[in-house]
């Protein structure tokens, strides 16, 4: 790809960036900040291919690193942010009486 | 490494629906019903991302890569690198224990400050990977060969991949050591009173502009001390930044430092030519960056005026509150306030930082279910920059089982106040002073405020009448005729208001 259509999808992408996230409703921003914090994680797909890179060892290592920071995130980011939109409930009809 | 194959163009769709996966995983956070589908598809999107990274980039045999660092057409089962490939499998296998036991384990009240540590991990990532590609620019395919007549061949990196590569370590660096700082704030291990360094602007202004000549030094050159040097300054530069913006002004750091995580990714997609990371970094960057504006704009802030720095610390230098003449004002109990609940018909609770803090939000949903067992309305009214990062308010009141749908945003609610019986203000204060609407030389004038004091009756919660706000400025409702003081920490008052509920 060259440079200009790479350019294009990025800011085709900022685009819509904009719009979805306005959209966001404000009582999820904090799940929003943990769950971009995640996305922005695919930053692993350049760490995973400097880590399988044959033929240059210090370049391998801090791919490896790389990898192991990018996961944290990942998995992290994703699990604390299942953690806090399960907590989100609307109200409870009244078809609860037991609670007396 | 561009050859058009079958395998290249299956990655390239695979990256794409990738990225829509990420559009997807935003979307579905526009409501609380969809959001957990969501956040599955940003999963589905990241496997996606993973899988096809290692499928196409299955480790190799040293002697099987070409000299041009082209993959040798055919791949057997003998020329994987087993080893290595395990190795990248066991990287990946830490991290994930690594993260879900944080993920786990950490107090929802620690979450600006997770956040905080989850983007200092994103930019030493962005900053690893860069120095990998500066490197091994082969493997990336970012570089030509050149087999020079004498001497051993060297490989040339394309002058845009060098650009975007020396912007996205730099920006990398940034977003790491920058939020480093803010979790150190954010965790309480350093103060969160801004540090103002003499000449401050010059001197970040100066480090700046170096960077981006070096950036520029090293596209032309590619020599090594270039990058090492602005990789050297971002790092100092992120620090130099956020130190000098006070505790309160961290939703605005902290949103910025996501954008910035974001287009540390973008900028690594550009050099790796992956649309997955493009349309990431883009969607992470202006999510962040629109967060900070929502900040900045309730707040009556510009951007620069926060990213400068020093907001409170001028204010409570002066002549603050202090000087001024002592006001009478009421102090309440815990029994008046639960009597004046319970005959109210509408109950507004104002939450602040100082419920984050005190851990009240439990108690403060124990009490919110007496006052309805008494036939009480209550809703929360939630100011946008309340707590320290965007929506910090409202995912603890979720934590205490407080439904969503009593929840609301200040222009959704402010025009009720006048119809409340008693606004229960605990732990804010100056997004709910009036002095931002009437008094043009106070610091917060213009920043859009609570309008408890239309209420009948205020009960405010606080530790003590010493204290101001983070804005250094002494706050008229505490001297109205129709408000009562409760002077104690929040979660004990509350605790003692739900004891004389019963």
């Amino acid at each position: 790809m060259d440079f200009v259509s790479i350019l294009s999808i990025f800011v085709m992408a900022c685009f819509v960036g904009y719009y979805v996230v306005w959209s966001v409703t404000p009582a999820l921003h904090t799940p929003l900040m943990a769950v971009t914090n995640a996305i922005s994680s695919v930053i692993i797909v350049g760490a995973l291919v400097a880590s399988a890179a044959a033929g240059f060892a210090v370049s391998k290592w801090l791919g490896l690193a790389a990898v192991v920071l990018a996961s944290i995130n990942i998995f992290g980011g994703f699990a604390v942010t299942q953690r806090m939109l399960a907590m989100y409930k609307k109200k409870e009809r009244p078809a609860a009486p037991a609670k007396q | 490494m561009e050859h058009v194959t079958a395998g290249n163009s299956f990655a390239a769709l695979a990256y794409l629906v990738a990225g829509v996966c990420f559009i997807l995983a935003l979307r579905g956070l526009s409501s609380p019903a969809t959001s957990q589908q969501g956040n599955r598809f940003g999963m589905i999107g990241m496997a996606i991302a993973v899988v096809t990274t290692l499928v196409t980039h299955i480790p190799l045999l040293s002697g099987d890569v070409g000299l041009d660092g082209d993959r040798i057409a055919s791949v057997s089962a003998f020329s994987i690198d087993w080893i290595a490939f395990l190795e990248i499998l066991a990287a990946i296998g830490v991290g994930a224990i690594i993260g879900v036991t944080i993920a786990k384990r950490i107090a929802m009240t620690a979450m600006p400050q997770l956040v905080a540590a989850f983007h200092s991990l994103v930019g030493l990532a962005a900053v690893l990977v860069a120095v990998a590609a500066y490197l091994n620019p082969m493997a990336f395919g970012i570089a030509q060969m050149v087999i020079p007549m004498i001497g051993d061949p060297f490989a040339v990196i394309n002058p845009v991949s060098k650009v975007e590569m020396g912007l996205g370590a730099a920006i990398g660096a940034i977003t790491f050591s920058g939020s480093v700082i803010a979790f150190l704030k954010l965790n309480g291990n350093m103060s969160g009173k801004p540090i103002l360094l003499p000449g401050r602007h010059a001197i970040n202004l100066a480090v700046l502009a170096t960077i981006l000549l070096l950036v520029a030094q090293f596209a032309h050159s590619q020599d090594a001390w270039p990058f090492w040097t602005l990789l050297a300054l971002s790092f100092v530069i992120g620090f130099l930044l956020i130190v000098p913006i006070g505790g309160a002004d961290m939703p605005v750091v902290v949103s910025m430092l996501n954008s910035y995580s974001g287009w540390a990714a973008a900028a690594m997609g550009f050099t790796l030519h992956n649309t997955a990371m493009i349309i990431t970094g883009a969607l992470v960057g202006s999510s962040g960056a629109i967060l900070s504006y929502i900040m900045c704009r309730a707040m009556n802030r510009s951007f620069l005026s926060v990213i400068a720095g020093g907001f409170g610390a001028e204010a409570s230098g002066g002549a603050g509150g202090e000087a001024k003449e002592q006001r009478p004002w009421k102090r309440g109990s815990a029994d008046d306030a639960a009597f004046l609940m319970q005959q109210a018909e509408q109950v507004i609770i104002v939450p602040g930082y100082g419920m984050a803090v005190a851990q009240a939000q439990h108690v403060l949903r124990e009490m919110t279910d007496k006052l309805k067992e008494h036939g009480v309305r209550v809703k929360f009214a939630i100011h946008p920059v309340a707590g320290r990062m965007p929506g910090h308010m409202n995912v603890l009141l979720a934590e205490a089982n407080v439904p969503y749908d009593e929840v609301f945003e200040l222009e959704d609610i402010n025009s009720e106040f006048a119809q409340t019986d008693v606004a229960f203000v605990i732990g804010a204060n100056d997004v709910t002073n009036p002095a931002a609407k009437t008094d043009k030389s106070s610091p917060i004038y213009g920043m859009p405020v609570l309008d408890v004091e239309k209420a009948k009756t205020v009960l405010f919660v606080k530790r003590s009448m010493g204290g101001v706000g983070y804005a250094g400025v002494d706050n008229d409702v505490f001297y109205m005729d129709n408000t009562m003081m409760l002077l104690a920490d929040a979660k004990k008052m509350v605790e003692e208001i739900v004891k004389a509920l019963d």
